[in-house]
């Protein structure tokens, strides 16, 4: 099961590697980890995606809790919350198609964001669905390169229990 | 006033009343040495290894209850200190270790005796900080100390780079540790509290399991008087040894791979386990499907991780073990049950188990076994002593045939089963304990491990005593290659060992030896009384002796096998000189 984790961290050096060495120590998974300062630049938030069963992601959270540089751990799992991630990909469909191809950018409300000769690159926000999907449909056009940030996570309005 | 970071350092450890630092110098922290040399309140102790110094700490620690200070270089000093760390974490052994680091401006430069040092302790520290500005050094130590002692206790290091150390700042002692992130929880939850009473009132045949968090958390007192309360019986983990008392009717001593019949067979057929401070690592359940298959399981213990971690948990009860012990024997007052009767046939149970199968070894006129030598130990010393151990049958042994009626007496690395921790161990328990006896049970293997320390012992006047049980094999290996490889006892075999009486001498300590049964009790009586150096006693003892009851890798605690050598024709692989 996959579970979306926030973890807010004190600002200093090391604290990444305390928490990515929990992971590879102790043979936890890391699909995603993303990572940037709060509006208190002391405090920094990283959303981490892992997968287990429930005893695996009790003990994950449960350990990111026990690190001393470690404020609050938060499992979305149990929360109502929004989930987005950030894609840029550079594609290169022949003339014919380009016309096609923007269309469905368009549909998923994806910008161009750089433009040449030969390749457009172009940036999508959503959930996993919704990325997945759009990857899944762009994919004849020949993806040259792709990137994306990982996932980050926030609660909706009240913090309300599912 | 300004003053240097080194002499920070030393106002820091002053205020957090150290008497005793354990370390080994080098040119980043030459400065700090320099200071300590004419610092009156507390000594430092040259051992003779980096690893040493931070065991020496350790021993300190586990036999004072006090963190256990060590100061070393850095590059291979620091690297050094690495399994004294890990062992000390394991056990989650309070200690603070200082390393020196090369300065700021050269960090990560591969310099001279440059190494990662907060990097390489990371997963096995509780923390640790590297401090970059002198400013900072002062908080730092604090909370340092404030980490390594509260909640579950372990090691912190301090990585201190020589322009710190050299460096000029105020110093300023922070009155209150506050540390944001770091909130452990020390009382148990009321209603977890009162809901174990009911589960403890309706189990028929409850089994209490003390571990290491007993002692660390002081609640012997606690645990006794909730034993008897309630009349449940007593089992140990290694780590637990020492929380009750070994002699007490209701100790079933302790249980695990090498644990008692009785322990074992009453865990499994119990209704009720309250863990208390324990982990329940593989050592103690076996397979973990198989443990304690009816029981449910109330677990107490301040770490949230050990909850739930190897074993399932019906009732959780974080917080500190001693709190939660008062909580819960205040709470069973206000109830008026008979604790007693429901639970005379499990403790009859327990008794027949125990004439079943008490702990045995076949002894022999003419040649030492090894358990004898523990019983003697315990014998000479009316079961008063503080007795470390090194890892493997030594261990195991000490583990089974000496009663430990009081916690801090009993010293071994459990978690990490580290060879050549018992020795420097020794050392740092006889400084915190000057008027106790303190041994050192060992291997030949072991002891060889960390013998350099036979100077620290001498030039410091350490009457501490190492009963070397000398079978001239590595030899809890080698009974696992006995009973599981064929016998083929590949590189176990210590052809070549040091007369140790010899060598005990030319470090200027006393040796002696035993290769007779009745030669056993008069070495050790000797040995008691040498006040001012170690005793090297080399225990010439039967190779082929093995620790049981022994539960193979794998199984079911109770799926045990006993010693049934007598049934096997007898083997000879190797003649014995
Ligand atoms: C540092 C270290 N290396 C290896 C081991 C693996 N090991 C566990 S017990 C043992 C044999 C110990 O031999 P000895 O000290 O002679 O004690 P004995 O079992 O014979 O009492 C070994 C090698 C260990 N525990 N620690």
């Amino acid at each position: 099961m996959k579970h979306t984790i926030s973890v807010l961290v004190e600002n200093k050096f090391g604290v990444l590697s305390r928490v990515s060495g929990l992971f590879s120590g102790r043979g936890f998974n890391i699909e995603s980890l993303s990572v940037g300062e709060t509006i208190d630049p002391a405090v920094s938030l990283m959303t981490i995606i892992t997968s287990g069963d429930d005893r695996i992601v009790e003990q994950i959270t449960k350990q990111l809790n026990k690190l001393i540089d470690i404020i609050k751990v938060v499992d979305f799992m149990e929360i109502d919350h929004v989930e987005r991630e950030l894609v840029l990909i550079k594609v290169s469909p022949r003339k014919t198609d380009k016309a096609e191809f923007l269309k469905i950018a368009e549909i998923f409300r994806g910008r161009i964001i750089d433009s040449g000769t030969q390749t457009f690159t172009v940036e999508i926000t959503g959930d996993e669905k919704k990325i997945a999907a759009f990857i899944e449909l762009i994919k004849p056009y020949g993806i040259k390169e792709f990137v994306r940030t990982g996932k980050v996570a926030i609660a909706r309005e009240g913090l309300k229990k599912k | 006033m300004k003053i240097n970071g080194s002499k920070i350092l030393i106002e820091c450890l002053k205020k957090e009343g150290i008497k005793h630092i354990y370390g080994y110098p080098g040119g980043v922290v030459l400065n700090i040495f320099d200071h300590l040399y004419d610092e009156k309140s507390m000594e430092l102790t040259l051992t003779r290894h980096e690893q040493a110094a931070v065991h020496a700490a350790d021993g300190y620690a586990r036999a004072s209850g006090k963190v256990g200070v060590a100061i070393v270089t850095s590059g291979p000093g620091a690297t050094n200190t690495v399994t004294g760390i890990a062992t000390a974490y394991m056990d989650s052994i309070p200690l603070v270790v200082f390393s020196g680091q090369v300065p700021t401006m050269l960090i990560g430069n591969d310099a001279f005796q440059e190494a990662d040092i907060v990097g390489i302790t990371r997963p096995c520290t509780k923390h640790n900080y590297l401090v970059k500005d002198v400013k900072d050094l002062a908080k730092t130590i604090r909370e340092a100390f404030h980490i390594a002692s509260t909640g579950r206790p372990g090691p912190v290091l301090i990585d201190l780079p020589k322009d710190v150390t050299t460096g000029m700042a105020e110093f300023v002692w922070p009155k209150h540790v506050n540390i944001r992130s770091y909130n452990p929880t020390y009382h148990g939850n009321r209603w977890m509290i009162k809901q174990s009473i009911q589960m403890i009132s309706k189990a028929k045949k409850p089994v209490i399991m003390a571990g290491g968090g007993v002692i660390l958390s002081g609640a012997s007192k606690e645990l006794k008087e909730l034993a008897e309360k309630a009349k449940i019986p007593v089992t140990m983990t290694m780590m637990g040894l020492g929380g009750f008392p070994g002699t007490h009717k209701l100790s079933m001593g302790m249980l695990g791979m090498h644990g008692t019949y009785y322990a074992n067979r009453a865990i499994q057929g119990s209704d009720l386990i309250i863990g208390i401070g324990v982990r329940f690592d593989d050592r103690v359940t076996g397979r973990t499907e198989s443990f304690a298959p009816d029981a449910k399981v109330i677990h107490i213990d301040i770490d949230p991780t050990s909850i739930r971690k190897n074993v399932d948990v019906d009732l959780p009860v974080v917080g500190d073990v001693r709190n939660v012990l008062t909580d819960l024997l205040a709470e069973m007052k206000k109830h008026k049950e008979q604790w007693g009767a429901v639970r005379s046939s499990w403790l009859k149970q327990i008794d027949r188990w125990k004439k079943e199968r008490p702990l045995e070894y076949r002894f022999d006129k003419k040649i030492i076994k090894p358990e004898f030598v523990v019983e003697k130990i315990y014998e000479v010393t009316k079961g008063k002593a503080i007795i470390c151990t090194e890892v493997g049958q030594n261990q195991m042994w000490a583990a089974q045939y000496y009663k430990y009626d009081k916690p801090r007496t009993w010293l071994s690395s459990g978690g990490l089963g580290t060879m050549g921790y018992g020795f420097p161990a020794a050392i740092g328990a006889q400084m915190a304990c000057p008027d106790e006896t303190v041994f050192d049970i060992a291997g030949d293997g072991s002891i060889q491990m960390n013998i350099q320390e036979l100077a620290t012992a001498v030039i410091n006047k350490l009457p501490v005593k190492i009963a070397i049980l000398n079978n001239r094999f590595l030899g809890m290996v080698r009974q696992w290659q006995e009973l599981f490889f064929n016998e083929r006892y590949a590189h176990t075999d210590l052809d070549v060992t040091p007369d140790f009486v010899k060598l005990a001498e030319a470090y200027g300590a006393v040796g002696l030896r035993a290769t007779t049964p009745d030669e056993v009790v008069p070495v050790l009586k000797e040995s008691l009384k040498v006040k001012d150096k170690p005793v090297m006693m080399d225990f010439v003892v039967d190779w082929k002796s093995k620790v049981y009851p022994m539960v193979p890798a794998g199984a079911a605690i109770d799926e045990m096998i006993f010693d049934e050598e007598k049934k096997k024709p007898e083997k000879k692989l190797r003649t014995v000189k």
